[in-house]
């Protein structure tokens, strides 16, 4: 029944989110400084742990080719398809639930436990649209990131599979044009702007809506990586049956 | 004025506002007291429009808070000015980004008018050299400072106090006392303060609500509390050995 309840008072704050607006000049600085703490500050880890991550891909693909008869340019072909249709979009984002999800739930929980989200209130402002607003339109360029995502996997991928000795360069680079279908691209670029959305939205719900002190912040950054998570998986199934099925 | 009639406010089970009546007047600090519990938060939130009383009325200069359409409310509370007990200074601004946020939010004053506002208003509070400075860099004195800075910068109509002074040294806690007193006669704001500090009842207490269990259980004055024979009352004053002391020299004097 709780579940219920929180479900429910999730699609009333996501409602009243895009109610009575904050003035445009305001807003624009708050979207800006979004995109900077959220977008560009991500970008980093996400580099880091993408090329890694296609690395690591190519080396278990190409350990796992035993059979002389399987040609070569599989590793490059694999890496792509990993990258492109899970690793990029989906391993990516629970990692930004992660980052940016604690991030948004501890500031705004910070805010609530502070008392500076009732002075907004007192003051007239829709602190919803005020707090949460700017983070959706923000994370509103996450497909970026996740293009970024995809190029550093596949580099690394080419990285791990050339230099360790695993695959020639042209064998890769074969690989990885091999019955390439455009629409995973695309297919990737969807679930990205949904699970932003996800990312944006169930982190700063935990934190508007915490009670308690400092104690309780902690525990909400937690159970909002926990929830995000969860739904990120399921909504990835959903998506995936809708759109490749 | 504020005028209260007859509010009931309730969580669950718990009834915390059990039909309360009075009325705040302009240009003076009235008080509201009474012992952790009785309903003092919840009366001052009623008050500030964060909850909805389930019965009765609230008027604010003959304007009834329920009956105003949301756009109406909202543009009440930019008349409200409110300092909270931990201050609620947005800690990512300045002091000067605070106290000019409700101004940059609410008007379409220049870049230099506004500037101009909050160089007075802080200078009212006196506080003139701490305008780049953030929150976490200043004292918990020139935090309250702040907060009734943006809170009267907006020339607000009814001034909100969550217990201003706790947390802050005797001396500091009587000069922002004063300085909200001050401020209440200056600009004839109507002012409520919640709080449980005797010192601040006897330095500016106007008008006193003395609540117990929900109810209002005593009203009148600093002067008249102490000669009040009300025993819920009495045992909230004379709780500390000084007041008790301050109650025996007057029960002397007067015989």
């Amino acid at each position: 029944m709780n579940y219920l309840a929180s479900i429910g008072s999730y699609f009333i704050m996501i409602t009243e989110v895009f109610k009575k607006p904050t003035k445009w000049s305001i807003m624009k600085k708050l979207i800006l400084k979004e995109i900077d703490e959220l977008i560009y500050g991500s970008l980093g880890i996400i580099i880091f742990i993408s090329f890694f991550i296609g690395g690591v891909v190519a080396i278990q693909t190409a350990l796992n080719i035993t059979s002389p008869l399987i040609p070569r340019n599989l590793i490059g072909f694999a890496t792509r398809q990993s990258v492109i249709l899970e690793f990029a979009p989906t391993f990516t984002s629970i990692i930004m639930a992660g980052k940016v999800g604690s991030y948004i739930t501890s500031s705004i929980g910070t805010m609530r436990v502070t008392e500076q989200i009732d002075a907004l209130e007192i003051m007239g402002v829709n602190s919803l649209n005020y707090l949460i607003f700017p983070k959706i339109i923000a994370m509103l360029f996450y497909p970026f990131v996740i293009a970024i995502a995809m190029y550093v996997g596949i580099f690394g991928g080419w990285v791990a599979g050339v230099f360790g000795g695993f695959s020639s360069s042209a064998d890769f680079s074969e690989g990885l044009q091999l019955d390439f279908i455009p629409f995973h691209i695309t297919y990737s670029f969807i679930k990205s702007i949904v699970f932003a959305l996800l990312i944006a939205t169930i982190p700063s719900y935990h934190g508007y809506y915490m009670r308690g002190g400092a104690l309780e912040v902690g525990k909400a950054s937690t159970t909002s990586f926990v929830w995000t998570s969860v739904v990120i998986i399921i909504v990835n199934y959903v998506l995936t049956q809708l759109l490749l099925g | 004025m504020i005028e209260v009639k007859n509010i009931h406010k309730s969580f669950g089970d718990s009834h915390v506002l059990k039909g309360i009546d009075c009325y705040f007047e302009k240009g003076k600090t009235n008080l509201i007291i009474g012992q952790s519990g009785s309903g003092k938060t919840v009366f001052l939130k009623c008050l500030l429009g964060l909850f909805k009383p389930e019965q009765g009325t609230i008027s604010y200069d003959g304007k009834i808070y329920s009956e105003l359409t949301g756009a109406e409310q909202r543009d009440l509370r930019q008349e409200m000015g409110m300092v909270f007990q931990g201050s609620a200074l947005f800690d990512s601004m300045t002091v000067e980004g605070n106290v000019m946020f409700p101004l940059g939010m609410f008007t379409k004053q220049s870049k230099s008018e506004m500037q101009d506002r909050v160089d007075f208003v802080l200078k009212r509070v006196n506080l003139v050299d701490a305008h780049n400075k953030f929150p976490s860099e200043i004292s918990g004195g020139m935090q309250k400072r702040v907060a009734i800075a943006r809170a009267i910068v907006m020339n607000p109509k009814y001034l909100f106090c969550d217990e201003p002074n706790s947390g802050l040294d005797p001396k500091t806690a009587i000069l922002i006392d004063n300085l909200i007193h001050e401020i209440t006669q200056e600009y004839d704001i109507t002012t409520i303060i919640n709080t449980h500090d005797m010192n601040s009842v006897m330095e500016i207490g106007e008008k006193i609500i003395f609540l117990k269990n929900g109810h209002k259980e005593w009203e009148g004055s600093n002067k008249e509390i102490f000669k009040t024979d009300n025993e819920a009352v009495t045992d909230f004053v004379y709780s500390s050995e000084l007041f008790k002391k301050v109650r025996q020299m007057y029960i002397e004097e007067r015989n």
